[in-house]
């Protein structure tokens, strides 16, 4: 028997870790492609909500740029009345999301090699805004429910099996099912991910372009080819992040700000640095969960969780300036 | 052929080094002033006021106040929004505390509170820079508009935090409230924006912007040259804040009237200001001017447009304003990474050269 | 250049007014955040004027035009939408947003164009004898939160003392109007209440809620917009509270809040001041003249959704009160100064609503001088998820006017002393 606040407290832990999971595996899309280019890409946020859009899209039939069509030509049409499931739309999604990362460096980043890194970075946010509209013409701009058949709610037997600890005021510890899922999906994405750059030709080369780019390409490592491959790896992760958090609450335009809870993430855990993501992801998780547990809820009066993640990077970066996991920067006149 | 230089000869130090030593330049720039002063305030009307000039200028002028930031002094920030509501909070304290004092010290006061708080949150900046410290700025941003929303001293207690301008005026016009005159509101903003750009261009052709310079173009190596990192960083962080406390204040007094912290002061704003001195040029006076005139216009035309010229469907025109600004930015961006300042210096040289170009 | 200046001119011509006609300008958002919300209501509101057209050629024999303008939710682009249509003779503006509203309070009262704010808005409006030209018939938040008390008290048999309420709110203006309400109502009826803010979007509630499991509330009570609506309900399921002990306000008892739940959503309970369903004889003439028509507003999928029913009902009030100011101004083509004198004299009665093929589907009630809020009543909707729908579970009651009056006298004497305001109707 523990005291009851004690145990709560661990609850909150254990939900800010999983929170934390899903921060990182956006957080994570972000470091794949400022490694390999040095793009530190806004977009990602939109990317997933384009990702998940398009899959409901292709799950449910709808008809692209039904609205624009119907307009233009005075047509009625909505839905081409058949439903995909969800595997094989996750499949077509993946191709659209390749298909993205050929666009993307094929019109945007090819012409822009070389650029500072405030221009990149103004360039992506170019590219969220063209997104957001271009995703909300293409699939429309309602809620939309997207059930690939994860399950939800709290875990029951997690709660039975734990409720044992503590008084009548006890239930047990709750943890969403989904969150559970996404943890699981992330690990795995963070292992294969990382089995991927260690162990395939490309994604040595990937490895390689990261550390030196005019070395890679001496050694006749094609750029573009890499740069399209770290987008379409970055696509893949925001997909999956949309899937996680559309799932939750259901497809919409809010899913595009999950980018702002990656960014202290970034900060904590280094642009650089896959790990520092994961770290960085679970650091802010547990930090803004049991500052608003501890201290946000009883004294300051709530919703402290938008800022707390910053402070709390601001407050290590002091220390560190490169993140906890950045490489160290050596500054030479 | 119509820029013409021959015959315009300096004959002292100071007509040499004036902000438009060409002849011509110096009567557009009369033209100018004398058009914003004295012609346009007798033709001005609500929808050009409210909708497009009292934004562009207010605009403008966070916009220079950024740009002394980021684009002199290289400090990436995107915590444009929460400077800009302290602000307009100051303002609204200020106004109501002491109703009898004028609202011009009001804005200057908001403007110097703004400054104190800007480098309060400067000071990380000694120690992390690039994008690390544009991300720590985002810290500022998130606070300041919790501390706002939360705290109700800040909004006088009001049952849904909303704070609400009174009538304020100047020389006995009104220039705040809903009874102002369309002119006196762009007046008022167009006062500031004269002040601020007058002196944002000498300071930053002074020493204290070749320390900016210096320390944007490379920190280490100004501090071995004898620039002080801290006075230099933090001075720009100061002036930076002065001008957008100024145009916060503006925005909430003059332009809107009511705001709600979380809604006008948002994340966007810091991206909207961001945006406007990259579209418009870093490091240059004119370039906030043209990225605040881009940002504020460009979707007000893009709007009439398409849905009061083609007769378009709002959402899908509203859809598509998003498409076509996404991709005039990456536009200019491949075009001219340096801005619509640096496509207008080009175009300067080429004109000077015209008809005859070698 | 040349030519998109020619283009930008001809905008500008095409957009002026040919005839004349009743303008409603429909500040609507079909986009961003909060664009599920905004989309049925602005579909109910043109739809409605198009039946007007169809059916009956305009009211009065004047025809009625929509002027749709684009807000996003977003301040500035509300205030560059009102300059913009202000000039076209917009009779009546409804910004369907709180922050819009605080805007354009001072605004319309200066270009004398009336405002309504159905539920929405700022609530000390209902004082008439401060705010000439802004409306906010038949219910407004602080009636809204004493009508879920009154619920609360029903389900108790009068006695909820000692019961433990949260309050879930959008940590914005129209998130924290009805706290200082609840507060009161708090101190009265002797029960615990506790205030848990969410953050504009809302996409992340899991501290609140795990909160709301430690202290195990006997109630939830729920002032959200957007997504914080389905996801608070969502998280609701996930902790297993019960959902007919968790009650919306309005603009949380919409079905895009419930629908992406599922079927753990069943039971979920919302007030409403107007009715829901499309079970209604004036749904079968939208249907015979719009709809088949092809002239439905926007995807013409919203029909009968509770918000939709909402934007219907505001263009139903709005044209009564264009008939009204007809009827005492005796000109069919009316100015925004006789829209506002035909709000402050409407008068609905349930025979109105029956000839309009609208039985029962909000109170009857009587605008006056002094009172711009009508009579603060509603209901309670449940959903029920194995059909889809929402159901009345009481009838229209009233609010708790002993606890909201000195509220609302309170704060609208505050704006007046700020701003130097007279009391009208003297």
């Amino acid at each position: 028997m523990f005291p009851d606040q004690f145990l709560f407290g661990v609850e909150v832990m254990l939900n800010g870790l999983m929170a934390g999971v899903l921060y990182a595996l956006v957080a994570l899309g972000f470091v794949l492609i400022f490694k390999a280019s040095g793009i530190f890409n806004y977009a990602q946020g939109v990317m997933a909500l384009f990702g998940a859009l398009t899959l409901v899209g292709i799950m449910d039939g709808q008809v692209p740029f039904a609205h624009l069509i119907n307009s233009v030509f005075g047509t009625d049409v909505h839905h081409f009345g058949w439903h995909v499931p969800a595997f094989l739309s996750i499949l077509l999604v993946m191709v659209v999301m390749v298909g993205l990362a050929w666009c993307v460096q094929h019109f945007i980043f090819r012409h822009l090699v070389g650029q500072e890194p405030i221009i990149l970075f103004m360039a992506t946010i170019g590219l969220a805004y063209f997104m957001e509209g271009f995703g909300d013409m293409m699939w429309n701009s309602e809620i939309k429910k997207l059930d690939i058949g994860i399950p939800q709610g709290g875990s029951m037997w997690i709660e039975e099996a734990t409720s044992f600890l503590g008084g009548t005021n006890f239930y047990g510890f709750f943890i969403d099912k989904l969150e559970i899922v996404a943890s699981l999906v992330a690990i795995v994405l963070v292992i294969v991910l990382v089995a991927f750059a260690q162990y395939t030709k490309q994604g040595r080369a990937m490895r390689a372009v990261a550390d030196d780019h005019q070395a890679a390409l001496s050694v006749g490592i094609s750029l573009s080819f890499i740069w399209v491959l770290v987008w379409s790896l970055a696509g893949f992760v925001a997909l999956v992040a949309g899937i996680m958090w559309g799932a939750k609450s259901g497809v919409q335009f809010s899913l595009s700000l999950i980018a702002l809870k990656a960014l202290p993430v970034l900060m904590l855990g280094g642009f650089t640095s896959i790990p520092g993501a994961i770290v960085g992801g679970l650091i802010v998780g547990v930090g803004e969960k049991l500052f608003e547990f501890l201290i946000g809820a009883p004294f300051l009066g709530g919703a402290t969780e938008n800022w707390f993640a910053y402070m709390l990077a601001l407050v290590f970066l002091v220390f560190r300036p490169q993140g906890l996991f950045g490489e160290k920067i050596i500054e030479r006149v | 052929m119509f820029y013409r230089e021959s015959g315009d000869f300096s004959e002292t130090y100071p007509a040499d080094s004036q902000t438009f030593p060409i002849k011509f330049d110096r009567y557009r720039y009369y033209a100018v002033l004398v058009v914003a002063f004295l012609i346009i305030p007798f033709i001005i009307n609500d929808y050009w006021a409210n909708a497009i000039l009292v934004p562009f200028l207010i605009y403008a002028i966070a916009a220079i106040g950024l740009n002394i930031l980021v684009g002199y002094c290289g400090q990436v920030s995107l915590g444009t929004g929460g400077f800009m509501a302290v602000g307009a909070y100051a303002c609204y304290k200020l106004m109501t505390t002491f109703p009898d004092v004028s609202i011009m010290f009001h804005i200057l006061i908001s403007g110097g509170i703004t400054a104190a708080v800007v480098t309060l949150f400067g000071l990380p900046s000694l120690r992390i820079k690039g994008f690390y410290l544009a991300v720590a700025t985002l810290a500022a941003q998130f606070f300041l508009v919790w501390l706002f929303n939360r705290v109700a001293w800040f909004y006088n207690y009001s049952a849904s935090g909303q704070i609400n301008a009174p009538d304020r005026t100047v020389f006995g016009h009104l220039v705040t409230g809903p009874n102002t005159d369309a002119w006196a509101k762009y007046m008022i903003c167009l006062v500031f924006l004269t002040f601020a750009g007058i002196v944002a261009r000498n300071l930053t052709r002074g020493s204290l912007g070749r320390k900016w310079s210096a320390i944007r173009d490379m920190d280490i190596a100004a501090e071995i040259i004898g620039v002080n990192p801290l006075s230099a960083k933090l001075s720009a962080f100061a002036i930076s804040g002065f001008f957008i406390g100024i145009s916060g204040a503006l925005f909430f007094s003059v332009y809107l009237g009511a705001v709600e912290v979380g809604e006008a002061f948002g994340i966007q704003k810091s991206f909207l200001v961001l945006f406007m001195i990259i579209i418009g040029g870093l490091g240059s006076v004119f370039g906030s001017f043209a990225g605040a005139a881009f940002m504020v216009l460009l979707p007000v035309l893009l709007k009439n447009v398409l849905v009061g010229g083609l007769g378009w469907d709002t959402a899908l025109a509203a859809h598509l304003e998003f498409v076509i600004v996404g991709a005039l930015i990456i536009i200019f961006l491949i075009a001219e990474p340096h801005g619509l300042a640096q496509l207008w210096r080009v175009a300067k040289e080429k004109l000077r050269l015209w008809p005859f170009p070698h | 250049m040349k030519r998109l200046a020619t283009v930008t001119v001809a905008a500008v011509m095409a957009a002026a007014p040919v005839m004349a006609d009743l303008v409603f300008p429909s500040l609507s958002y079909r986009t961003g955040a909060y664009a599920a919300g905004g989309i049925p209501f602005a579909d109910g509101y043109a739809d409605y004027m198009t039946l007007l057209n169809e059916r009956d050629g305009g009211i009065g024999g004047v025809m009625t035009r929509i002027l749709e303008c684009e807000t996003g939710y977003n301040t500035e682009k509300g205030v560059e939408c009102y300059e913009a249509t202000k000039g076209e003779g917009s009779l009546v503006y409804q910004p369907l947003s709180t922050g819009i509203t605080y805007q354009l309070i001072p605004k319309v009262t200066a270009d004398n164009i009336p405002m309504h704010t159905m539920g929405y808005g700022r609530t000390s409006a209902a004082n008439g004898k401060v705010f000439s030209n802004v409306f906010n018939y038949p219910a407004n938040y602080w009636n809204g939160a004493s009508l879920v008390v009154n619920h609360l008290l029903d389900l108790n048999g009068g006695d909820i003392k000692g019961k433990k309420v949260s309050l879930v709110y959008h940590n914005s203006g129209y998130g924290k109007e009805p706290i200082r309400t609840f507060e009161e109502l708090a101190k009265k009826h002797g029960f615990e209440l506790t205030l848990l803010a969410i953050d504009h979007p809302g996409q992340e509630q899991k501290s609140q809620w795990l909160q709301i499991r430690r202290e195990r509330p006997d109630y939830v009570t729920m002032w959200g917009w957007g997504v914080m609506n389905q996801v608070a309900i969502q998280e609701a399921i996930n902790i297993k509270f019960p959902m007919e002990n968790f009650i919306g306000v309005w603009w949380s008892g919409s079905e895009n809040a419930v629908l992406p739940a599922g079927d753990g959503a069943h039971g979920y309970k919302a007030i409403t001041f107007h009715n829901v369903g499309s079970d209604f004889p004036v749904f079968g003439e939208l249907a015979k003249y719009v709809v088949d028509a092809g002239k439905a507003a926007g995807a013409g999928d919203q029909i009968g959704t509770a918000i939709y029913n909402r934007g219907f009902y505001a263009a139903m009030l709005a044209a009564e009160a264009v008939k009204t100011a007809q009827k005492i101004h005796g000109v069919a083509d009316i100015t925004p100064a006789m829209m506002r004198d035909g709000m402050e004299a409407l008068e609905i009665t349930e025979a109105v609503m029956t000839d309009l093929g609208m039985p029962n589907f909000g109170p009857s009630f009587k605008v006056t001088c002094e009172n711009h809020g009508g009579p603060g009543t509603g209901a309670v909707a449940q959903w029920d998820a194995t059909n889809k729908k929402w159901s009345l579970i009481s009838d229209f009651a009233g609010s708790d006017m002993s606890v909201i009056q000195p509220l609302i006298d309170a704060d609208s004497a505050a704006y007046a002393a700020e701003n130097g305001m007279e009391a009208r109707c003297n």
